[in-house]
């Protein structure tokens, strides 16, 4: 269906007629007419988007604590600090956790889109338990997953079901903490992947599985050979917002922990130097080293996968 | 075919598994919530059943000493404004870029592309001090400007659909004397309908769920949104999970039923959303 409206949206522009000649009244007035639109719209990005990176970037030069009046030119002093300082730097491990959980998260959304996109007895309704997940308000989850890892919560009481006891604090330790949080992060984005990949699986012609029937390929070849190369583009996508997301994790452990517990992920720092400990140059020079970082993996993944389809006009 | 039959087994015992690890911790939350202080006391086990399946007092206890009306109330009226708004601007910044030319529109539409590529959390620190300039901390203001103001893939979603809308339509309005306002919201417009839906979908249930941008933005209480209202159940009830559980029920109870009455259409939203 995309496919049809963006062809028949590049036959438009290419039978676009060229303007008549029109006074130049008229053609003053449709000079201007773009922007009367645009002028609301170009006002909010400008002010909520670039002037703050700018303004950041003047921060982080600075030792400003946010609300004084005075601020002192630091140099690089920010910058040095986040690197050479472990315990700032250290934040950055934890986003291991939630980019092992991602890569779990793929192959499982991968899978279930998969078999969800051949004939399923309830095919809807698994859809439909597998996506939900996605829609529900992050701080309902943080509690609904408090409570599953709590002294005789949900967990422990399906584990004793199923006949083992344990002791285990599962957010008592830094290890088995980030384990359990980066878990719910699978459990919370699991549906969207998953419905991404169903959409891609679906748009692809159906006689390409007859005709691979017939030629006897079993499913696993028609997963190798039509769905794979079938999906890359939305799959890449997916692996590029992944690797952002892992970084900018913020909700799930502030939620549910606060960033105890060797949990502190490099947004809750970031947000605790800014706002609790009004450090406003020191977070805005992490917060920098962040959008950096974000923008060179979003660069090297356009570089490796020419994404044809971004063209804005 | 036993091979077959044995693949076909194990992909349904996969979904099966997979339903109970999604189901599991929001029914035992929803047991829970139904459950008395004393039960809560004298019984260890999650999974066991509440004794009334009717025992509503731990929701009207989240639902008034929670405040959750006041929050379902602020929550409402900046998802109204906010998805209104961004109806608007997108729509308006669609129109604008694909049916115009204008010098620096090249400009114009790289600065909307490479927006999409920062993501909103790094910068607040900055954002922060822009919001509080204009004196908007602390009131609703601030979450719908910064829903409004930052919302690129609400234009990609509009942008795919002016395309798809011939120009000749335009040119001929043109022919009878429509300006380029009249033919924005006499033609244009209301042919975007599918995309509206979509924006209208994807971008409420954002604003509905967001957390962040009300937390740093609104502290006061009685500015709390349904997410915030929540967040601060962690304190007076911490030990009260059946309270807690009530208030988390309530806030995801709106979302299940949006869900099921416009399933269909939410897929298709977040398809569209997500791959732009």
């Amino acid at each position: 269906m995309t496919d049809t409206t963006e062809k028949a949206a590049v036959e438009v522009s290419a039978a676009a007629p060229v303007p008549a000649p029109a006074s130049r009244r008229t053609r003053a007035w449709r000079g201007v007419t773009p922007w009367l639109f645009l002028i609301a719209p170009l006002a909010l990005l400008i002010t909520f988007t670039y002037a703050p990176i700018v303004n950041m970037l003047a921060y982080s030069f600075t030792d400003w604590d946010g609300v004084s009046p005075v601020l002192h030119y630091t140099g690089v002093e920010n910058y040095q600090e986040v690197f050479t300082r472990p315990d700032l730097f250290e934040v950055f491990w934890v986003s291991g956790y939630y980019l092992a959980a991602s890569a779990v998260q793929i192959v499982l959304a991968l899978y279930f889109a998969t078999i969800l996109s051949f004939d399923v007895r309830f095919r809807n309704f698994f859809k439909g338990v597998l996506f939900f997940p996605y829609l529900i308000n992050g701080v309902a989850i943080g509690f609904v997953f408090l409570y599953f890892f709590q002294d005789g919560g949900t967990l422990d009481s399906v584990l004793s079901l199923l006949g083992v006891h344990t002791d285990h604090a599962w957010l008592g330790t830094p290890a088995s903490a980030n384990t359990s949080l980066a878990g719910v992060s699978v459990w919370r984005y699991l549906g969207l992947n998953f419905v991404l990949f169903l959409g891609a699986i679906q748009s692809i012609p159906g006689e390409l599985y007859e005709a691979a029937e017939l030629d006897g390929a079993n499913r696993w070849h028609q997963f190798r050979h039509i769905i794979a190369p079938g999906i890359k583009p939305v799959l890449t996508l997916t692996v590029i917002l992944s690797i952002s997301g892992s970084l900018s994790v913020f909700e799930i452990p502030y939620i549910m922990t606060g960033g105890a517990t060797g949990t502190e992920t490099f947004v809750i720092q970031t947000v605790n130097l800014a706002f609790r400990f009004n450090k406003t140059g020191l977070a805005s020079a992490a917060a920098i080293v962040l959008l950096l970082i974000i923008l060179l993996v979003t660069w090297v993944q356009r570089r490796l996968v020419p994404d044809d389809k971004v063209d804005l006009v | 075919m036993t091979r077959r039959a044995v693949a076909r087994a194990l992909v349904h015992l996969s979904l099966i598994a997979a339903t109970l690890v999604v189901l599991l911790p929001l029914v035992v939350v929803l047991l829970t919530s139904l459950k008395s202080e004393k039960e809560m006391a004298d019984t260890s086990g999650a999974l066991e059943l509440p004794h009334d399946l009717l025992n509503f007092h731990n929701y009207v206890a989240a639902f008034q000493d929670g405040e959750m009306l006041s929050a379902f109330m602020n929550t409402t009226i900046i998802l109204l404004v906010s998805v209104a708004g961004t109806v608007l601007i997108g729509s308006m910044t669609a129109y604008a870029i694909d049916r115009f030319t204008f010098r620096f529109k090249k400009l114009v539409v790289a600065l909307f592309l490479t927006a999409a590529l920062v993501p909103g959390v790094t910068t607040q620190v900055a954002t922060f001090q822009i919001v509080n300039s204009f004196g908007m901390f602390d009131t609703l203001w601030a979450p719908i400007a910064l829903y409004m103001g930052t919302d690129i893939v609400s234009i990609y979603i509009f942008l795919q659909f002016v395309r798809s809308i011939p120009i000749s339509l335009d040119e001929s309005a043109r022919l009878d004397g429509a300006n380029a306002f009249t033919i924005y919201r006499k033609i244009i417009f209301p042919l975007l309908k599918p995309a509206t839906a979509t924006v209208v979908i994807v971008k409420g249930i954002t604003v509905y769920n967001d957390f962040y941008i009300p937390f740093l933005y609104m502290p006061s209480e009685d500015l709390g949104v349904i997410s915030t209202s929540l967040f601060r159940f962690k304190g007076p009830y911490a030990a009260h999970w059946e309270v807690i559980s009530a208030g988390a029920v309530l806030v995801i109870l709106p979302t299940l039923i949006v869900f099921l009455s416009l399933q269909r259409f939410i897929y298709n939203g977040f398809m569209r959303g997500a791959t732009r």
